[in-house]
């Protein structure tokens, strides 16, 4: 297993394109969105999650949702990714109702990794992210030229090349996770939603991945949503945060300018204290107790 | 400069671990990627197959040589051999070839889809369910093969469509399926003992020899319609093999990927009872070539998951090597093939659960 710090290391030539990253940032056009919805009502049969929702994922952004637990936020992704038909209210690719594309289109530029897959028993690595080239086969074309260099770039984007040939069982949890995101990566879609990608995994991994979201984010160029638990990954890495309570959206934007001590009491009912994050001057959620103090 | 371009397509290979075939016409309008190791097992298990088409042909209480054998296959035969060779040995060879891949091919639709190695389309209640159909044209028209396979036919069809809605609640998930389809086998099956127990001797019997699963009364009379299914459900299996696969993610991964989830089960559902039911219809049930194939193919071949294409051919292997034992382990008796596969199959299940068992 890769330690955190040799990725980090792994990545330093792109510490040279700091400069490179802060153009990302302003390229990063908020009027412009080819994901967003419209007035949505989300729900599962007749519970009501979301009620007169609406939301933009900015291109080129990396937007991360937050919010406390059943805050709608998972079915929020779920709508977007069209795993959910709202209940009104639509939700729009590229300017089309994305219920109304053909299943195989959608695919094409939206990847998902879901909370919860499968691998087949048995299967090996490479195996398992070739399946992420579905929605570009067809029925009699079923491995080209083009489907080898896409699973080639996907293994590389994620440093799983050199476990390629193993089996997936045998992975630690931190590598499993890095070729689920490669099998989606496989799809190469403009743009990518993560549910919880950092879920069950120890820090060290955590950060792995949020760094791997954010290479794809900056380096590769993909727009990436994302949901997470932990604010202050969020913070830090989010160019555009969702902040969600009781199925609505309480703020949007760049963590620097919604995050307050406000904001964070309003959506998780905690008291906390903001301070800016001595690495990445973005700002860090301190949690207090309910006194609001620590004594 | 001959080097460095293979140089160059080795860096290009992705490595999937064990060694893959990839076939692909020029312009890339046809291309597969394929385990070798599966392809080459493929071929020998057909072979094997094959062979033992070719001896059972030959064997029997009137022998031939192979010169023999070969000469009436190819139309330079006598009387006698053309009539025994062609038109009796040949429909029954074939059928056990033909329904032996659709239960393998069947089987691996439904572990596929409950992600259980038991899987079949028993669990869903389609063999008792085909037998009621059959037990009640014998009891109530007395029936003959046709008949037969059309109460069998339509009795499997409707049990399995009701279980199938039964165990619909925001989409089918493989547990549910599993429980209802037990709880109606369960149901059906002691009405099914009703049934027989009220019955007269004769037609007991009649419905005992159905429900043991035989390919004595074939003829090509009897083959040639379930062969025309068979290719049609052949065709369907391998068009949508490709979702099989991708539902074994996950619904969530799946539905991301561009699959239309419960559209493309409820199409492998159809086209796995479709399989089984040609098998029942024709040669009533046999038991464990759709529970057993899948499984050792998988071993055999190392794939991920079951596979269609080896389960099949396992399967044909399968059910045509225990008709030869039926045919030949009681002298002077041809028993019903489905006893044979129901003792080898008891034995496999034994393993298969030992071997879980210790897993866990």
């Amino acid at each position: 297993m890769r330690k955190t710090s040799e990725l980090i290391q792994a990545d330093l030539p792109k510490v040279k394109s700091h400069q490179h990253n802060i153009d990302a940032e302003n390229h990063e056009d908020l009027s412009t969105s080819r994901l967003n919805g419209h007035d949505l009502t989300l729900g599962y049969e007749q519970r009501i999650v979301s009620q007169g929702l609406d939301v933009n994922i900015p291109d080129g952004s990396f937007t991360v949702i937050i919010g406390p637990n059943a805050c709608g936020k998972s079915t929020l992704l779920r709508a977007l990714s069209r795993l959910l038909k709202p209940v009104a209210g639509q939700v729009i690719l590229d300017g089309k109702p994305i219920h109304r594309l053909p299943a195989k289109e959608v695919a094409k530029r939206l990847g998902l990794l879901p909370q919860s897959s499968i691998a087949p028993e048995g299967i090996t690595v490479a195996d398992l992210v070739a399946r992420g080239r579905y929605p570009h086969q067809k029925l009699l074309s079923q491995w080209s030229a083009a489907d080898e260099q896409a699973v080639l770039e996907a293994l590389q984007a994620t440093k799983t090349g050199p476990l390629s040939h193993r089996l997936v069982d045998e992975l630690s949890g931190g590598q499993r996770q890095r070729v689920w995101v490669a099998m989606v990566l496989a799809q190469q879609t403009p743009l990518l939603l993560l549910d919880e990608p950092t879920t069950y995994l120890d820090i060290a991994h955590q950060i792995e991945i949020m760094e791997l979201c954010r290479q794809l984010n900056r380096g590769n160029g993909h727009t990436v949503v994302a949901v997470l638990h932990d604010l202050n990954h969020a913070c830090r890495y989010a160019s555009h945060l969702i902040a969600m309570k009781d199925g609505n959206v309480v703020a949007a934007g760049a963590p620097r300018e919604i995050v307050t001590e406000e904001l964070i009491h309003e959506v998780f009912g905690l008291h906390s204290q903001i301070i800016e994050d001595p690495v990445s001057r973005t700002p860090l959620v301190i949690p207090l107790g309910e006194s609001g103090s620590w004594d | 400069m001959s080097i460095e371009p293979s140089i160059k397509y080795q860096a290009q290979r992705v490595n999937f671990g064990p060694s893959q075939i990839i076939l692909a016409s020029p312009k890339g309008r046809f291309s597969i990627r394929m385990q070798r190791r599966s392809v080459v097992a493929g071929v020998v298990i057909a072979a094997v197959g094959m062979v033992l088409a070719l001896w059972s042909l030959a064997m029997g209480e009137i022998s031939f040589t192979a010169a023999e054998l070969l000469n009436t296959i190819f139309g330079n035969g006598t009387a006698a051999s053309e009539r025994v060779v062609l038109s009796w040995r040949l429909p029954r060879v074939v059928m056990a070839l033909a329904l032996g891949a659709a239960l393998g091919a069947s089987g691996a639709i439904f572990q596929s889809l409950t992600r259980n190695p038991l899987g079949s389309p028993d669990i869903i209640g389609f063999n008792t369910g085909a037998y009621t159909g059959a037990l009640a044209v014998i009891f109530l028209a007395g029936g003959g093969y046709f008949q037969i396979a059309a109460g069998a036919l339509a009795g499997g069809l409707i049990t399995a469509a009701l279980v199938y809605l039964l165990a619909y609640r925001r989409g089918s998930q493989g547990f549910r399926l599993i429980i209802v389809g037990i709880a109606f086998s369960a149901l059906l099956a002691s009405f099914n003992s009703w049934l027989i127990i009220r019955s007269e001797l004769e037609e007991a019997m009649s419905a005992a020899v159905w429900g043991a699963g035989s390919l004595n009364a074939i003829g090509w009379e009897q083959a040639k319609p379930a062969l025309l299914a068979a290719i049609v459900f052949f065709i369907a299996a391998a068009m949508i093999a490709p979702r099989m696969h991708m539902l074994e993610l996950g619904d969530d991964a799946a539905n991301a990927l561009g699959i239309r989830v419960e559209r493309s089960r409820l199409l492998l559902m159809v086209v796995g009872v479709g399989l089984t039911a040609l098998a029942t219809a024709a040669a009533g049930p046999i038991s464990f070539i759709a529970l057993a194939a899948p499984q050792v193919a998988r071993r055999i071949t190392r794939s991920a998951g079951v596979q269609l294409g080896s389960s099949a051919i396992l399967g044909a292997v399968f059910l045509l090597l225990s008709d030869v034992i039926a045919q030949r382990i009681v002298p002077d008796t041809s028993l019903p093939v489905g006893v044979v596969t129901v003792s080898v199959g008891g034995a496999y299940l034994i393993w298969l659960l030992l071997r879980e068992a210790k897993r866990n």
